[in-house]
């Protein structure tokens, strides 16, 4: 599959080669074909591209002096953290350079009394929790590749992670980012302080996949680590039943850490591996984490257990150690690895709905099973309603990739119908972008593209991802129409 | 009724006129002075949805900012960010200022809580942007962008918000403690895992309210000390501060400035011009009111030298820029936003830069 992007230049890559050799020392400038090819994808594999060539900035000048270059000749700029994302946001354009800020990888300063931490953009999500944790402290947002990706790609992709109903996303722990446009010119956004003069364009910079500038430093809040943790895991007939008893955990004023669901094909899966007691027989299961003072946690684990067995909870396990807490946890996370086990191919799908809706968009994901005879594997972030279907199939049966298509472009049809998105987490990139056009109308799109000239009025920074053209929106309308049906080609598997 | 706003925001396009939006006028002292005729948004008014168990509350611009919070008050929840109404505030008018009270350094700002907005922009163009889900990364998030943008982009035609549930049991201890202690201590306090929920300092005296379950805010009182306040006593305390009713708000004729600064600011006294009677810390020290006469460009060098900036909030001479100037980087992406949603100039103009 290849992805088709629309956006073209007239490029020269031998003039931007020299250019850029003249401002790059030699073991910053990746040309070489072979060395080449570990960029050509991000974490959305199935979407290749060679790049020009690929540019590792160890410094801020640098970094400018590759856009000042770029800018200057008309090439497109692809920036690019640890290339962990899973929707072709740091897919390579073959005619353009790919920035890497992997190499700017330190961290600055980490201030106990003002609970920040400065950092370079490539350095890993994990690192700073750990930088942090001699002080007691932590960072909150916690996508589940934490372990590799960068607070840069973070900041791009407006990450969450499993806590981000109580903390947040990464918008609301990042407190300011120096950023160079694409002319090379740097601004700062936000501050240490609780707000900055101006339009917040903090805000509008997270989650704007690199379109809009490339951060070079990136100030987080740290918050005190919880004095303890405890888990709830409790099991239910129905999903219908554990969605009504999320509804009304919230119902009773509690904010859980943590608050996910696996359905039954998730725990089958899991289960043979983690060994962590799952009940296989329930329709599904609820992980409800809570945190803070040994006294708050108490209290909270009291009242989420009232409510869970007060709302069809057939069975109910309370966490008695931070071993057996982690355990719980450990079938969650190992998720998409236990299906790609048993499945040998499966596509991930990241719509929101209203968390009302989670018992409608479970049904109907089981109607469609049938319809389409494929399985799926549900995990949400229940707290949320941010939902990853996993859909199985293996692409060496003709028609299945084609089912599962269809099927993941009804769930996502369906999620945008009941007022949620296509895309929770996962960004938009390469892979939803013709998706961008169901979501929102013509005149949206026209003021997504007007942002984007306000910063980037040339159009190289990581052009055709994220804010489809007209034309790609007339196209995929004239499909439409056609098919009686919304269309998605080039779905992945991955 | 959006079909009439669109009809004027058309004429004002064609004949170089401007619209001034007001909702209840309660903001009306905030930012630059406004001019041009008034569209005002209260006639755009109620709960669209409303569902407490989605956290999230839907209404349109005009709707009274008392209305929503008494349907929130129902369900036993709130805006987290406890926004200041300052008389008849519209929901509008609360997000275009982004106002946040005493519990924003602990729950977040304004901006944090925008779920999604509608906008009609400088063309008419009726736009949805983010939407009433936690979770939304397609596309720029305009609707945070709106939040404290004084209406300079376009009207808010309606909000959607986050919301929380209302703290099950909140207590306020009150301690005598010099401003610097005072500094000190709220800093200490907000390194550890305590339930503090607002603090300030004034005139020696530090209030901090610790708000949560019933038995960790009974714990966090022993930890933090100082004497309880009664409870109806510490509710209308804050409030009065919220509210800026309290006489340090409300007494003498000099202007009120706003000093944002970062967590480790130092104390700021200038002999004469800035000392204890004429400051109020709040959250934890990074907003500081001051009440004093001292020129806005050495209250701005104060400011920024300790990495914050200096807003003139009431009173005082307005013509000296109300909010600090923007670094020429960042006032090319203003001026380049504010074209792109408002190219004929039509709203608030100068509202909040004299410049667009």
């Amino acid at each position: 599959m290849t992805f088709s992007n629309d956006a073209s230049f007239e490029v020269s890559r031998g003039d931007t080669l020299t250019r850029l050799r003249a401002v790059l020392p030699r073991h910053c400038l990746i040309t070489s074909e072979e060395m080449l090819r570990p960029y050509e994808c991000d974490g959305l594999s199935v979407y290749r591209e060679t790049p020009l060539a690929v540019a590792l900035p160890e410094t801020e000048v640098q970094a400018q002096a590759v856009l000042k270059v770029c800018h200057e000749l008309g090439v497109p700029v692809v920036p690019r953290g640890a290339g962990t994302g899973l929707s072709g946001g740091a897919l390579p354009h073959s005619q353009g350079v790919v920035l890497s800020l992997a190499r700017m990888n330190a961290i600055v300063r980490i201030d106990k009394t003002a609970q920040v931490a400065v950092v370079q953009p490539g350095v890993r999500n994990l690192a700073i929790s750990e930088a942090a944790d001699p002080y007691g402290l932590y960072y909150a947002p916690d996508p589940s590749s934490q372990i590799a990706c960068t607070i840069g790609g973070n900041v791009a992709e407006n990450s969450g992670g499993v806590h981000c109903l109580k903390y947040g996303l990464t918008v609301h722990n990042v407190l300011r980012v120096r950023v160079l446009l694409m002319s090379g010119d740097i601004v700062e956004l936000g501050s240490e302080a609780p707000d900055s003069p101006g339009f917040d364009l903090l805000a509008l910079i997270m989650g704007s996949e690199g379109l809009l500038g490339v951060v070079t430093e990136v100030t987080v809040k740290l918050i005190p680590k919880p004095e303890c943790a405890q888990l709830v895991m409790a099991s239910f007939d129905s999903a219908n039943a554990a969605g009504e008893a999320v509804a009304a955990i919230i119902s009773a004023g509690i904010i859980p850490a943590g608050l996910e669901m696996m359905d039954k094909a998730i725990t089958a899966a899991v289960e043979p591996f983690v060994k962590a007691g799952y009940d296989l027989d329930a329709a599904a299961i609820l992980l409800a984490e809570s945190d803070g003072t040994h006294d708050e946690v108490e209290a909270e684990i009291a009242r989420m257990e009232e409510v869970l067995r007060n709302h069809g909870a057939r069975a109910l396990k309370i966490s008695q150690s931070e071993q057996q807490r982690l355990l719980f946890w450990a079938g969650r996370k190992a998720a998409f690895p236990a299906i790609g086990r048993i499945s040998p191919d499966y596509y991930c799908m990241d719509g929101t709905i209203p968390r009302k809706h989670l018992g409608e968009m479970l049904t109907a994901i089981s109607d469609m099973e049938t319809k389409y005879g494929l399985a799926c594997a549900n995990v949400f972030h229940a707290g949320d309603g941010n939902l990853h279907p996993l859909i199985m199939f293996d692409a060496n049966v003709p028609g299945e990739l084609e089912r599962a298509e269809q099927f993941g472009a009804q769930i996502l049809e369906l999620s945008v119908s009941l007022g949620g998105s296509i895309t929770g987490e996962h960004g938009i990139g390469a892979e939803k972008i013709n998706q961008m056009c169901i979501q929102y109308s013509a005149d949206e799109l026209e003021s997504f593209r007007a942002i984007k000239r306000a910063f980037d009025p040339a159009g190289l920074l990581n052009p055709g991802k994220a804010i489809p053209t007209l034309h790609r929106c007339a196209e995929y309308g004239a499909m439409h129409v056609h098919n009686g049906k919304v269309p998605f080609p080039e779905l992945p598997r991955f | 009724m959006l079909e009439q706003w669109r009809e004027r925001i058309a004429q004002a396009g064609r004949e170089g006129g401007v619209i001034q939006l007001r909702g209840g006028g309660s903001k009306a002292f905030y930012g630059q002075d406004a001019v041009g005729p008034v569209l005002d948004t209260r006639v755009h008014s109620g709960i669209v949805n409303y569902e407490p168990t989605e956290l999230v509350i839907t209404v349109r611009a005009g709707t009274p900012l008392k209305e929503l919070e008494g349907a929130l008050a129902q369900q036993r929840q709130i805006l987290a960010f406890e926004p200041p109404h300052f008389g008849e505030a519209t929901v509008g008018g609360c997000v275009s200022s982004g106002l946040c009270g005493p519990r924003r350094a602990r729950a977040g700002s304004l901006r944090d809580f925008v779920l999604g907005a509608q906008l009609l922009d400088g063309n008419g163009k009726l736009l949805n942007f983010g939407g009433q889900v936690m979770k939304n990364v397609a596309g720029y998030d305009v609707s945070r962008l709106l939040a404290g943008s004084l209406g300079t982009l376009g009207i808010i035609t309606e909000v959607s918000l986050k919301v929380l549930p209302a703290p099950e049991r909140e207590q306020t201890q009150v301690l005598t403690l010099p401003q610097a202690e005072a500094l000190t201590t709220m800093r200490h306090w907000a390194g550890l895992p305590l339930p503090v929920s607002a603090t300030a300092w004034r005139g020696g005296e530090l209030r901090v309210r610790l708000s949560g379950a019933a038995t960790a805010v009974a714990a966090a009182a022993q930890q933090v000390g100082g004497s309880t306040l009664e409870a109806s006593l510490a509710q209308n305390d804050w409030l009065q501060l919220r509210e800026q009713q309290s006489s340090f708000f409300a007494q003498g004729e000099l202007p009120l400035w706003r000093i944002a600064f970062p967590a480790t600011a130092p104390l700021v006294a200038v002999d004469g011009l800035i000392n204890d009677d004429n400051t109020l810390l709040e959250w934890n020290g990074t907003q500081r009111w001051l009440r004093t006469q001292m020129p806005a460009v050495k209250l701005r060098e104060i400011a920024q030298q300790a990495g914050g900036h200096a807003t003139l909030f009431r009173g005082g001479d307005k013509s000296q820029g109300v909010f600090t100037p923007l670094q020429a980087g960042l006032a090319v992406l203003h001026q380049n936003l504010k074209r792109e949603f408002d190219p004929h100039g039509i709203f608030n103009p100068g509202r909040m830069y004299r410049d667009f």
